[in-house]
């Protein structure tokens, strides 16, 4: 799999969001995933839960350091991926596959034009990203 | 809030760890490696097989001459009197007020001379410390730049160490040393260290090092050996509840309440300190270091608050996820009358209070050689 799939949109923050029609897959990027280290605890919100572009709605923490969640898009909460309470670690095994944390139903759909393609965040980490 | 710069000093080891791409950060004014493979499989690494570490960073202080043993008598709170050539102990320096200075190791080398192992982020205080307190015949120097220091732990720590020594090293007994060879280098090993597994650390000079190092990850390889860094020592320490300077205790904790009372014998005659130590003792001490598992998940992490009924009554010390005990765990400071194995308690993650409770340590089983 690409380190930085094309299908996938990206956020500053490093989160991806996988959008499926009027849906959006999200989770944490390879970079995240790799400057955390081993992934031992993930908060995530619930079903029909809010959350606003950019906002935090989660936090992601590995044995060294906390990390907040920022979501890609804004709506509403409607899958979670209950696994990664057992198995933290699959958001560094497989950031874009096992590894997701949450499914939203968006209220705007327009904002992913804010977000980059992989070639954008590609160059975004080369620039600001390893700060 | 900038810190004035200050290069980040480099043990002997620095070029192997950037060849064995380890994640390198500041650690005490160290550049080292927080980890290598990742935590995780680097703690499991030496739970199950064999790890090395550089700590070299780490101090020490050789104390030489008739009157060394009064000074160290003085200046730390164990018995340095029980000490025997060859042995190894664990004690502090304290300030008067019974603020802890630092833990350390010290070794007895020979009838007047002494090797004192010192925290790296504390070398320039102690030393201060040492320098100001001294007196009679004593020749003290800081050894801490020419000494690379390498723990090697691990169940299978003795069979690599053994067949790279000309030491009798199965001989060696826990909290024991012997000087010797290992790979062609003179130097101690020492049956100590600072993860609960069966162990050794080796003093080299510093030029010797990077050999050493080189030879035991090359010799133990087909063990599974394997370069381990800061993050998983940090976890693999936490398991035990061994303290650590800096998190768990410091200039404002005494040893009591730190459950350090073990290593502080007032009964051997005056040393800095042991006036307020025992006043502390006779009052008993206002609150205990104790070891605790979160019911409800949550990382406890140093400087969260212990809350009980909703009060904060205490603080985190040291927390995180234990690879081992597949739990998350921490130390914290709490009144005694929760210190008891079976207290709920409460921790403050993120604004709320997450349940948790005080458990047996250690955490999970040493398996030291006894």
């Amino acid at each position: 799999m690409a380190t930085y799939p094309a299908e996938l949109r990206y956020t500053r923050e490093h989160e991806w969001a996988k959008i499926e029609g009027k849906r959006a897959r999200v989770g944490i990027t390879h970079y995240a995933q790799d400057q955390l280290g081993d992934v031992v605890f993930v908060e995530l919100p619930k079903v029909g839960a809010k959350v606003t572009q950019m906002q935090t709605f989660g936090v992601v923490e590995s044995v060294k350091a906390v990390s907040d969640l920022f979501a890609p898009l804004s709506g509403v909460v409607v899958e979670v991926n209950q696994e990664l309470t057992k198995q933290p670690e699959r958001v560094n095994r497989d950031p874009y596959g096992t590894g997701w944390l949450v499914v939203v139903e968006l209220t705007n759909p327009a904002e992913a034009e804010k977000l980059m393609s992989a070639p954008q965040y590609e160059e975004f980490l080369k620039t600001a990203g390893g700060h | 809030m900038s810190q004035p710069e200050t290069p980040l000093k480099r043990t002997p080891l620095h070029a192997a760890h950037v060849r064995l791409g380890a994640r390198m950060i500041p650690f005490g004014g160290w550049d080292m490696p927080v980890q290598y493979a990742g935590i995780v499989e680097e703690h499991r690494t030496v739970r199950s097989s064999v790890g090395c570490f550089d700590v070299s960073h780490m101090g020490e202080f050789e104390f030489r001459g008739p009157d060394a043993l009064r000074l160290l008598q003085r200046l730390t709170t164990n018995d340095v009197s029980t000490l025997e050539i060859g042995q190894v102990q664990y004690s502090l320096l304290c300030y008067e007020n019974g603020g802890i200075v630092d833990d350390l190791t010290l070794y007895r080398l020979a009838d007047d001379h002494y090797m004192m192992t010192v925290n790296a982020s504390n070398i320039d205080k102690d030393w201060a410390w040492v320098s100001r307190h001294l007196d009679g015949r004593v020749d003290a120097r800081n050894v801490s730049e020419e000494t690379g220091l390498i723990a090697v732990q691990g169940p299978h720590a003795e069979r690599l160490v053994g067949r790279l020594s000309d030491v009798d090293v199965p001989a060696i007994g826990y909290y024991h040393f012997r000087r010797g060879r290992v790979a062609g280098v003179s130097g101690i090993v020492s049956r100590t260290g600072y993860t609960g597994e069966d162990g050794f650390e080796l003093y080299l000079p510093g030029a010797g090092t990077e050999e050493v190092w080189e030879r035991l990850l090359a010799e133990g390889k087909p063990d599974g050996t394997a370069p381990i860094g800061l993050g998983a020592r940090d976890t693999l320490r936490l398991e035990m509840k061994y303290a650590l300077y800096g998190n768990d205790i410091d200039e404002t904790t005494n040893p009591l309440e730190a459950g350090l009372g073990w290593v502080v014998k007032p009964a051997k005659g005056p040393f800095l300190g042991r006036d307020a130590i025992e006043r502390v003792r006779a009052a008993g001490p206002s609150r205990r270091l104790v070891g605790f598992e979160m019911v409800e998940r949550a990382v406890a992490r140093h400087g969260y608050p212990i809350l009980h009924d909703g009060a904060s009554v205490g603080v985190v010390t040291s927390g995180s996820y234990g690879p081992s005990v597949d739990r998350y765990i921490g130390i914290g400071y709490v009144p005694p009358s929760l210190a008891a194995a079976g207290s709920a308690i409460a921790v403050e993650v993120r604004g709320r209070g997450h349940a948790a409770r005080v458990v047996k340590t250690p955490f999970h089983p040493p398996r030291v050689k006894r």
